[in-house]
């Protein structure tokens, strides 16, 4: 009985603490502002399954791709034993599908048991590739501090999820072969599943009762509390990517990747240059008058989400020629800024009410013109990107800022908009010689 | 050298009263660069001998905008685009071929919501259309047995989506035509885009278009062929670099075809 009810609480806790995170982030993604990214509902659930349920994108990187396939199916399927859990918890009971479910309850733990051994494998290959490989990308120096951490402490969090598991079956194999598990004994003498009729009696094989009985809860409760603990750690990690992988497909740029947004903003201006019968539409008084980015608030929801559904592997900053002939430009340094700076504004919002000015903004505290100013646009970062972020558009966004807000594009650059500005040509040719190429 | 180049402007047409198949938008490094303007005249050569009704913009062309729009200045891309579609609008343009896949991008993907809905080819994309349709015939040539490796340019690969276009082209050179390791969708930039042309590039360890170029000359081509003249110039900077300008050529896919049917 009082096992029930510190289930109870403890996994009505933990998800209530999760919601409210994870409404805390729902709300500053929404910060954002507004973008159309609702239409073509049936091309997005197709690159939606192309792209984030059949991982496409991955397998531009076969060997990373399956390790990551492996971890990817076992924490989807993995979470199928995770409802007998809380049935068994809030009951007191101890697998009650197995009795009804027969035969397919013993294929189905016992497949969770394979994928759980292939996330072992993969789990222990992706700490290598990180700390004794040192893939170029997983080591660059964005990563230092905290994100190598991050990283680091969810793959050991999935080891020690995947021993828990083992723990509990293999145990509970030992007592059930004796006649002892608390599972229904349905007068066969073994639970049968794939990889812990091996393994328990293997590890666990001569132990007693008392201390069989002790490994199978360690392993249910720390099964328990691990999926727990990773759910309400996932908000203030890059891991908050399992969740946000599939919606930020789903949102994704369907235009050609070299297709920029035409600001509204400037065509209503534009017009009414060229036009002086134009009468643009009135401002909405939402959203503050300001072209391009300088805050994060100025950024659309839809670059917002991509901040937080980024996991910081790096493959747009492995693909980027600028940072490959050592400019300061890292994509992935790009969305890491933007999700900092964004939770920083988040967490002002929380204690103030509203935003306070704090001082700051995405551009120069976060994100330097220097970075900005290296980009050559060739959407190497986009096309890599297993999820579909796009980290270019967040760096067109605050060139713009600083070009038409703050007029202070490098000097060169001025030269060349004068240029187009006088004689339609970003050199200084004039217009009239535009056809001279004829006949020289 | 051959017969003078034919070609009229869209006033031309106009004061005839007929409508070409097609304009030609020949950019501003097809119309002031020097190395530029050979490709200009290779598309116009090719233009020319299948017999193409084009036209050119002539001195009412103007820039499209792209490195505005790049460098973050949509004020000024605009500007351009509207004058632009204005002119474009007031010939009733249907289709348009260009030389320059940053042009290509621009009229096609980001003139439509300005009001300047137009068909645009990149000139690979004509030269594919034009040997398919029987309209232009490879006889082999100068360029049979040499090695070439294409260089993707970023805003019609990845921009656009255009990879084969140009390698079905070169397939009648009967050369042998060989991939860098980073070629189609992963291909590396020239260094170029993104309005980098006009500007020093920002600290580094390494020049972008020499990191290309060491890839491109790794595979000892004749050519490396590019379909671009931003692409083009930082290429050929690059062979330079190397001191390789003797041995390995840097030539447009239209280049390439006009020399082959020695036009």
């Amino acid at each position: 009985m009082i096992g029930i009810l510190i289930f109870i609480l403890l996994f009505g806790g933990g998800s209530a603490f999760f919601l409210f995170n994870a409404g805390k982030v729902r709300r500053n993604i929404l910060l954002g502002r507004d973008i159309d990214r609702k239409d073509r509902p049936a091309e997005r659930f197709k690159v939606m399954t192309l792209v984030a349920l059949g991982q496409k994108k991955m397998f531009a990187k076969p060997i990373p791709a399956i390790l990551h396939l492996f971890l990817y199916a076992a924490f989807v399927i993995t979470q199928i034993e995770l409802i007998e859990i809380v049935v068994d918890g809030t009951l007191g009971d101890h697998r009650i599908f197995r009795p009804s479910l027969g035969g397919f309850y013993t294929f189905m733990i016992s497949f969770i048991e394979i994928l759980s051994v292939l996330a072992f494998i993969g789990t222990v290959a992706f700490l290598a590739r990180r700390n004794l490989l040192k893939v170029p990308r997983l080591v660059k120096s964005e990563l230092n501090g905290w994100p190598k951490l991050d990283a680091n402490f969810i793959l050991l969090a999935e080891i020690t999820l995947i021993c828990f598991i083992f723990m509990m079956n293999g145990a509970d194999e030992v007592l059930y072969s004796k006649g002892l598990s608390h599972a229904q004994n349905l007068g066969d003498n073994s639970l049968g599943f794939s990889i812990s009729s091996h393994l328990g009696p293997l590890l666990f094989g001569g132990m007693s009762e008392h201390a069989l009985h002790t490994i199978e809860r360690i392993g249910w409760w720390g099964h328990l509390i691990m999926v727990l603990g990773f759910l309400n750690y996932l908000p203030y990690s890059k891991h908050f990517h399992v969740l946000l992988a599939f919606p930020n497909v789903f949102y994704s740029n369907l235009n050609p990747l070299g297709q920029f947004t035409n600001l509204e903003s400037v065509t209503n201006e534009v017009k009414a240059m060229m036009d002086p019968s134009f009468t643009p539409p009135p401002a909405n008084p939402d959203q503050p008058m300001r072209f391009g980015a300088k805050e994060v608030t100025d950024l659309s929801w839809k670059q917002l989400l991509d901040a937080y559904s980024c996991t910081e592997c790096g493959r747009c900053t492995a693909a980027c020629p600028a940072n490959i002939t050592g400019k300061l430009l890292s994509p992935r340094k790009i969305m890491m800024s933007t999700r900092d700076r964004l939770e920083e504004v988040g967490k002002n919002i929380d204690a103030n009410g509203t935003f306070k000015d704090d001082g700051k903004a995405l551009l120069g505290s976060y994100i330097t013109p220097e970075e900005l100013w290296a980009c050559t646009s060739c959407n190497a970062c986009t096309e890599a990107c297993p999820i579909n972020i796009d980290p270019l558009s967040i760096i067109t966004d605050m060139r713009r800022f600083i070009v038409m807000e703050e007029s202070a594009a490098p000097a060169e650059l001025n030269g060349m908009f004068a240029n187009i500005e006088n004689n339609g040509a970003p050199w200084q040719f004039p217009q009239a010689d535009r056809l001279n190429w004829k006949n020289e | 050298m051959s017969e003078a180049l034919n070609v009229p402007t869209m006033a031309d047409y106009v004061a005839k009263g007929e409508v070409p198949e097609i304009l030609f938008w020949v950019g501003c490094l097809g119309s002031f660069d020097d190395r530029a303007k050979k490709v200009t005249k290779a598309i116009v050569k090719i233009l020319n001998y299948a017999n193409v009704k084009f036209a050119v913009l002539g001195t009412e062309e103007s820039c499209n905008g792209d490195p505005a729009k790049r460098a973050g200045n949509e004020f000024l891309f605009q500007m351009q685009a509207m004058g632009n579609i204005a002119v474009m609008n007031g010939y009733n343009v249907k289709k348009i071929v260009t030389g320059c896949p940053h042009c290509f991008n621009t009229l096609k993907n980001e003139y439509p919501s300005l009001g300047g809905n137009y068909e645009v080819v990149h000139h690979t994309q004509l030269l594919q259309d034009l040997l398919n349709s029987g309209r232009i015939k490879i006889e082999g040539g100068s360029f049979k047995g040499k090695k070439i490796t294409f260089h993707d340019p970023c805003y019609l690969g990845r921009g656009n989506g255009v990879y084969e276009a140009p390698r079905e082209v070169m397939v009648n050179l009967d050369a042998e035509l060989a991939e860098m390791k980073r070629s189609k969708a992963n291909g590396l930039c020239c260094g170029a885009g993104g309005a980098q042309m006009f500007k020093e590039a920002e600290k580094g360890n390494k020049e972008i278009n020499i990191e290309r170029t060491e890839e491109a000359l790794a595979l000892n081509p004749d050519v490396i062929a590019v379909g671009c003249p931003f692409c083009n110039t930082m290429m050929t900077d690059g062979v330079k670099h190397f001191n390789k300008e003797k041995t390995v050529k840097v030539l447009d896919v239209a280049e390439l075809i006009a020399q082959a049917n020695d036009l």
